[in-house]
C-alpha cells in the first residue's frame, strides 16, 4: 500500500513537472543537504525547530532541504540568464510540532519566475498557472505583504520605530505590541525610563558604575543605542488615524476587487501606500487578462504574515479544508539577500502532489 | 514491583531522601558508597532505582520507571510530548531553579526582552553575525524567545560554566538555570526583568506509559503514606 501510494505521488509529481516544463520552465536539480548557516542567517534560530539539522565533523552543520527556494535562488543568482522560469520536483523535510500527525517528508513540485519586466504580469502568470492545474473545488486565499510594508514605511514616525516594525512584520503579536507601544504619548513612555534623561557623561558614569566591562558589545554601541532612544523619545507617537489604517489592513477580509476600493481610501491617510496600491491594481488587471475573476477572488490583508518570512508582495494558497495543497508568492528581497549584491524580482510557488491526490480521492 | 527513580547523587538526592523520610518512606543506599543500589522500607513492593537526574525524564517517558523525582526544567526540555507521557504528582518544595536570560551588567540600556531584541538587531548590523546566547536548554530558550518575539540571535551550546562565556567572548548573553543569582553576580551578569523563561523545582512525576497493572495495593499504601488523593493515571 505504502509503495502504491508513493508511486501514485511520484506519477502525480511527474504530471505537474511536465505541465510546468510545457509552460516554459527549465527543470532544475538541487542539493538535499544545504548550508545550515545560510538558512539560519535567513530565517533565524527558529528554523532549527522546522528543519532537520545534520552534523558533519568537517563541513559542519547541514540542513535537510526544508524548501527549494534557497537553492534555486542561489543557482539563478550565480549562473542564471534572464528572464528565467524554473521547475523542480523532489522531497523536502520538515520537522513538525510535538504530537503533530503532519508528514515530515513530502514531495514538492514548484515553479519559479525571475523577470524584471512586469511584476504584475509575472504574479498573474504564476497564479493562473497554478489555478489552471489545480482542482476547481479548492479554497483560494490571497494577500499582499507589500501593502503592509508600504504602510509601515509610510508611517509618520522615526526610522528606528519603522525598522522595529518591519523586523516583526511576520510576528503578529509582537507587531501589535510594538504598534501599541509606539502609539503611546511621549510622557507615558519617558517617565518610566531614567536613561532617556542621561547626558553623555551620565552614560559613561553609569556604565562604569555597573561594574566590570565584559563582552563583545562595546561602550560605543551602548552609548549610541541610548542616544538613539533619546532622539526617538522626542518624537510624537504614531497617530490614531495611521494606527487605525494598520489595524484595518490586518483585519481586511473581502474580495480582491472590493479590497482595491478600501485600499485606495487608506492612501489618503498614508500616501506612501500609493505605489503598493498601484501594484495591487495592476495585478488585478493582469489577473483579469488571464481570465481570473477578481470579483470573486478572496483577499486577506494579513494573509501570509505567519509563513516563512521571505515573501514581500503577492501571496497565495490553494487548500482543501485544513491542508494547504499549493502556496506561493513574491520574494524580491530574498534574491538581494542571497545574490551578494545582485537582485532580481522573483515570484513562484509549490504544489504538494500527495495532498493533491488525497483531495481528488 | 513499583519502580521509583531517584537522583543518584548530590544535594538533590539528599533532599529527596529526607522529603520521603518525613512521610515515613525510608530510602537507603545499599552496598558501598560508590555502588548505585538502594532499598525502600515503609511501603511494600517499591524498588529504588538510582539514576542521573537528567535520565529520569526519558526513563519515565519509556515507562521503565513508574515514578521519578527530577526537575521540571529537565522534563520540559527533554520531553516535547510530556503531557502524553508523564503526569506531575507533587511539587516537592526544593531544588528551585529558574531558567533565566542574563546579560552583562554594563548593558545599562537593556532590562527587558524587548531591549534584548533591539540590541540583537543592532549587534547583527555592527558585528555581522547574530547575537550569541549560550545555553544547554536549547528547546526551552528557543520556544521562550519565539513566544515573545526575539529575533536575530543564535544559540551556542554550553554544557557548563555558562556564566563565564560572556567574559570569554564566546557569547553575548546567557540562558541558564539559576537558584540564587550569586553566580550571575560573580560573573558580572544581570537578570532581565521579564527574562524568567521557566520556573522549576524538584517534583515527583508519574509515567503514563509504564505498566501499572498488579500495583494496586502498593499504590494504595503509597498514596496513603504520601497523602496523594485520586492519583488517576
Amino acid at each position: 500500500m505504502q509503495n502504491e501510494r508513493r508511486a501514485a505521488i511520484r506519477s502525480e509529481a511527474k504530471r505537474l513537472e511536465k505541465y510546468f516544463i510545457a509552460s516554459g520552465a527549465m527543470l532544475l536539480e538541487a542539493d538535499s543537504l544545504l548550508s545550515a548557516e545560510t538558512l539560519l542567517d535567513l530565517y533565524g534560530e527558529d528554523i532549527r525547530a522546522r528543519a532537520y539539522v545534520t552534523n558533519d565533523p568537517v563541513i559542519g552543520e547541514r540542513m535537510m532541504r526544508p524548501d527549494f527556494t534557497v537553492p534555486i535562488v542561489e543557482r539563478h543568482m550565480s549562473e542564471g540568464a534572464e528572464p528565467a522560469r524554473y521547475t523542480y520536483n523532489g522531497p523536502v523535510w520538515r520537522m513538525q510540532d510535538a504530537g503533530s500527525k503532519r508528514e515530515t517528508e513530502f514531495i514538492q513540485v514548484g515553479f519559479e519566475l525571475f523577470d524584471r519586466s512586469n511584476s504584475a504580469d509575472s504574479d498573474a502568470e504564476v497564479f493562473s498557472l497554478f489555478n489552471h492545474i489545480l482542482s476547481k473545488n479548492l479554497q483560494i486565499s490571497t494577500g499582499d505583504i507589500g501593502l503592509l510594508q508600504s504602510a509601515v514605511t509610510g508611517l509618520n514616525t522615526t526610522s528606528l520605530r519603522k525598522a522595529a516594525l518591519m523586523r516583526h512584520l511576520w510576528r503578529p503579536l509582537r507587531f501589535q505590541n510594538l504598534i501599541e507601544q509606539f502609539s503611546k504619548t511621549r510622557i507615558e513612555n519617558n517617565e518610566k525610563i531614567p536613561l532617556l534623561k542621561y547626558l553623555n557623561k551620565d552614560i559613561e558614569k553609569n556604565i562604569e558604575k555597573a561594574g566590570k566591562f565584559i563582552g563583545l558589545r562595546t561602550e560605543a554601541e551602548i552609548t549610541s543605542r541610548i542616544l538613539s532612544l533619546q532622539k526617538d523619545a522626542k518624537n510624537s507617537p504614531i497617530s490614531v488615524e495611521e494606527g487605525d489604517v494598520i489595524n484595518k489592513i490586518l483585519n481586511l477580509k473581502t474580495t480582491a476587487s472590493e479590497a482595491l476600493l478600501v485600499l485606495k481610501d487608506f492612501v489618503k491617510t498614508i500616501p506612501n501606500m500609493q505605489k503598493a496600491v498601484s501594484i495591487f491594481e495592476a495585478r488585478l488587471g493582469a489577473l483579469e487578462d488571464r481570465k481570473v475573476n477578481v470579483e470573486k477572488l478572496p483577499f486577506e490583508g494579513s494573509y501570509g504574515l505567519t509563513s516563512m518570512e521571505y515573501y514581500d508582495g503577492f501571496v497565495f494558497s490553494f487548500s482543501d479544508g485544513d491542508t494547504i495543497i499549493a502556496s506561493g508568492g513574491r520574494y524580491d528581497a530574498l534574491t538581494a539577500v542571497l545574490g551578494s549584491g545582485k537582485e532580481i524580482p522573483a515570484v513562484g510557488g509549490v504544489i504538494r502532489p500527495d495532498a493533491l491526490i488525497k483531495g481528488f480521492n | 514491583m513499583l519502580k521509583l527513580g531517584v537522583p543518584s547523587k548530590g544535594r538533590l538526592q539528599e533532599d529527596t531522601i529526607s522529603w520521603f523520610e518525613k512521610r515515613g518512606l525510608i530510602l537507603k543506599r545499599t552496598g558501598s558508597e560508590r555502588e548505585y543500589t538502594g532499598s525502600i522500607s515503609g511501603v511494600d513492593g517499591i524498588e529504588l532505582v538510582l539514576l542521573s537526574a537528567g535520565e529520569i525524564p526519558q526513563e519515565l517517558a519509556k515507562g521503565r520507571i513508574h515514578l521519578g523525582v527530577t526537575g521540571a526544567d529537565l522534563i520540559y526540555e527533554k520531553l516535547p510530548l510530556h503531557e502524553k507521557q508523564i503526569y506531575i504528582v507533587e511539587e516537592m518544595g526544593f531544588g528551585f531553579a529558574d531558567l533565566i536570560i542574563a546579560v552583562p551588567n554594563v548593558w545599562i540600556d537593556v532590562n527587558t526582552l524587548h531591549d534584548l531584541d533591539a540590541v540583537a538587531a543592532q549587534f547583527r548590523s555592527e558585528h555581522g553575525f547574530r547575537l550569541r546566547i549560550a545555553t544547554k536548554y536549547h528547546n526551552l530558550v528557543r520556544k521562550g524567545l519565539r513566544d515573545f518575539g526575539v529575533s536575530d540571535y543564535q544559540l551556542v551550546d554550553s554544557q557548563g560554566a555558562t556564566e563565564g562565556t560572556v567574559a570569554n567572548l564566546t557569547a553575548e548573553a546567557i540562558a541558564d538555570i539559576t537558584s540564587s543569582g550569586a553566580t550571575l553576580k560573580a560573573n558580572h551578569l544581570k537578570l532581565l526583568s521579564d527574562g524568567v523563561l521557566l520556573k522549576s523545582q524538584a517534583s515527583i512525576f508519574a509515567s503514563r506509559t509504564a505498566d501499572w497493572s498488579r500495583l494496586g495495593s502498593t499504590m494504595k499504601g503509597l498514596c496513603k503514606k504520601m497523602n496523594w488523593k485520586d492519583l488517576v493515571l
